[in-house]
């Protein structure tokens, strides 16, 4: 897929969100069995007010959007990722009240007052790069990138909760985020060049 | 995921009169409660538990959100996060155990996220639980038989098993509890009540569904853990396939009071191997009034595991087992306790 494709299809992505063309399907729509007595429909969506990035967002969701399908298909953050679906691979991780959580495991209508950040948050206003973004590229700590945002975040959870000192101290800490192109040597380094910066 | 009617009520006196308004109306329909969310929510999308109603229960955290110690017991309110009770100094310092037990259990992301209540009522890692396309199940079918028995069962339990289930109790935090003669205060419909953690847990016998014995709608509250001559001398010891952010395969919570090189008691709880936080009293008594040699733990440990029960392919957990608690008995009694 060319560059030019891939940002189409986001364009196109970010843009169907945002006008509610694409409906909210459960998971296991398909697999699960008929209930007559109780329709999907026998439950009203739910409006909510979430907090992502320093902006408030109104979104009208069935009850059972997780915050990760509530963050992607409804307010077009993109860059959280799915990857299980089941808190075992730390592809979803966002900041809930400046600590590190699951999106997957987290349904939205629980989370209404607390403050999300996701990778599209931590760049400064002018677009300076957190130093955790700059560390990455420095150090060249993805493949394919699908992980890296998660990383990122989860990242700077480490940092903050006091676990970046080591690298065997980093590579505990960040245990619940799994890359598969195992770009986990070029992560810890710059981890522990992003905890220099954050903390000086 | 199954549609759910969803609530959240602002304290635990709200929370009970929903119960108690939902079972009065429809006793026979499904509550769950809603914590950290990082079992319930896996398990709904696996389509092994469906409620039709989700108390959230996350507004009680201001409320049950608490580390308090003071000299005669620790207490920690069921709402607090598994990763602030890990940190705690005081529980660090004096309670070494539950720290460890906790700080090895999954990942940081789910330790910032789960509830000390959620943890240690988090259900059985086993496979055949998990899927419902495996049709037997007696802990989530009742009387469907149990696929692990004839299946791939080297992850499962030897201690406290029947034949009606093998599962393995999942949790670590458990043991650390059971260890330390821990009680827990439950809320519910009919009122609040404290049992000994001991008693939370049921063996699966005739009837693995049911695996606790709270009552419909009953909430945790609150863990006591009592302040004893044993607890600062206590290790969380776990042996997992992987470093790290996997279940045990087998784990010794222990806590040791020594008299010189002598044994004046020992607290000892087995995870991994178990289908309950398991109590290895007779281990304890065999070290009583003992010195703590490697031959007197070894002892020890092979009567922890006199009546286990392998299965096809778990037979290896024995000898681990044993393995797992001398070693995390050495490791206790040689821990420095600092005045």
């Amino acid at each position: 897929m060319t560059t030019g494709l891939s940002t189409d299809r986001r364009r196109f992505l970010i843009g169907s969100a945002v006008t509610g063309t694409i409906p909210f399907m459960p998971r296991d729509a398909a697999s699960q069995v008929p209930e007559p007595s109780r329709s999907p429909g026998s439950y009203p969506s739910v409006d909510l007010t979430l907090h992502v990035n320093g902006q408030e967002h109104r979104v009208e969701v069935d009850p059972r959007t997780t915050l990760l399908d509530a963050l992607r298909d409804h307010i077009g953050l993109t860059g959280v990722k799915k990857g299980c679906d089941h808190g075992q691979c730390g592809a979803c991780t966002v900041l809930v009240e400046g600590r590190r959580e699951l999106s997957c495991l987290t349904l939205a209508v629980s989370v209404q007052q607390r403050e999300v950040t996701t990778i599209e948050g931590l760049a400064a206003s002018d677009g300076g790069l957190h130093p955790m973004q700059q560390a990455f590229i420095d150090h060249d700590a993805f493949q394919c990138g699908y992980c890296t945002p998660g990383q990122i975040l989860s990242a700077i959870g480490c940092v903050r909760e006091g676990h970046a000192s080591t690298p065997a101290d980093i590579r505990e800490s960040m245990s619940g985020n799994i890359c598969r192109c195992a770009a986990y040597p070029n992560i810890v380094v710059a981890i522990m060049q992003a905890r220099e910066r954050m903390e000086g | 995921m199954r549609p759910f009617g969803y609530s959240r009520p602002s304290s635990v006196s709200n929370a009970i009169l929903e119960v108690r308004e939902f079972l009065a109306a429809d006793p026979q329909s499904s509550l769950s409660f809603l914590a950290g969310g990082t079992t319930l929510l896996d398990l709904m999308k696996l389509d092994v538990v469906r409620p039709e109603r989700i108390i959230d229960l996350n507004a009680l955290r201001d409320e049950l959100g608490y580390t308090r110690s003071d000299g005669s017991a620790l207490r920690l309110g069921a709402f607090a996060r598994m990763a602030d009770v890990a940190a705690d100094a005081e529980v660090i310092a004096n309670y070494p155990v539950i720290a460890q037990s906790l700080s090895l259990a999954a990942s940081a992301q789910l330790r910032n996220m789960a509830s000390l209540g959620g943890n240690v009522l988090q259900r059985t890692r086993c496979p055949y639980f998990r899927d419902p396309s495996w049709s037997a199940c007696n802990k989530r079918v009742p009387g469907s038989g149990c696929a692990a028995v004839q299946g791939a069962n080297r992850a499962h339990a030897v201690l406290g098993t029947s034949d009606h289930c093998i599962a393995t109790y999942p949790g670590d935090f458990a043991q650390a509890l059971v260890a330390l003669d821990a009680s827990i205060v439950i809320a519910g419909p009919r009122g609040n009540r404290t049992i000994p953690f001991d008693s939370l847990h049921r063996r699966p016998d005739g009837n693995p569904h049911l695996e606790t014995s709270l009552q419909p709608g009953e909430i945790i509250a609150e863990f006591i853990v009592p302040a004893r001559s044993w607890m600062r001398r206590s290790l969380y010891l776990k042996i997992r396939d992987r470093q790290s952010y996997e279940f045990a395969v087998a784990a010794a919570a222990v806590a040791l009071d020594l008299d010189g090189g002598m044994v004046r008691d020992a607290r000892i709880a087995l995870g991994g191997v178990a289908a309950v936080p398991w109590r290895a009293r007779e281990a304890e008594d065999a070290l009583r009034g003992q010195p703590l040699t490697e031959a007197v733990a070894r002892t020890a440990a092979r009567l922890a595991f006199a009546e286990a029960r392998p299965q096809s392919h778990n037979a290896y957990k024995i000898e681990l087992g044993q393995s797992t608690l001398v070693r995390a008995l050495l490791q206790a009694s040689s821990m420095e306790l600092r005045p």
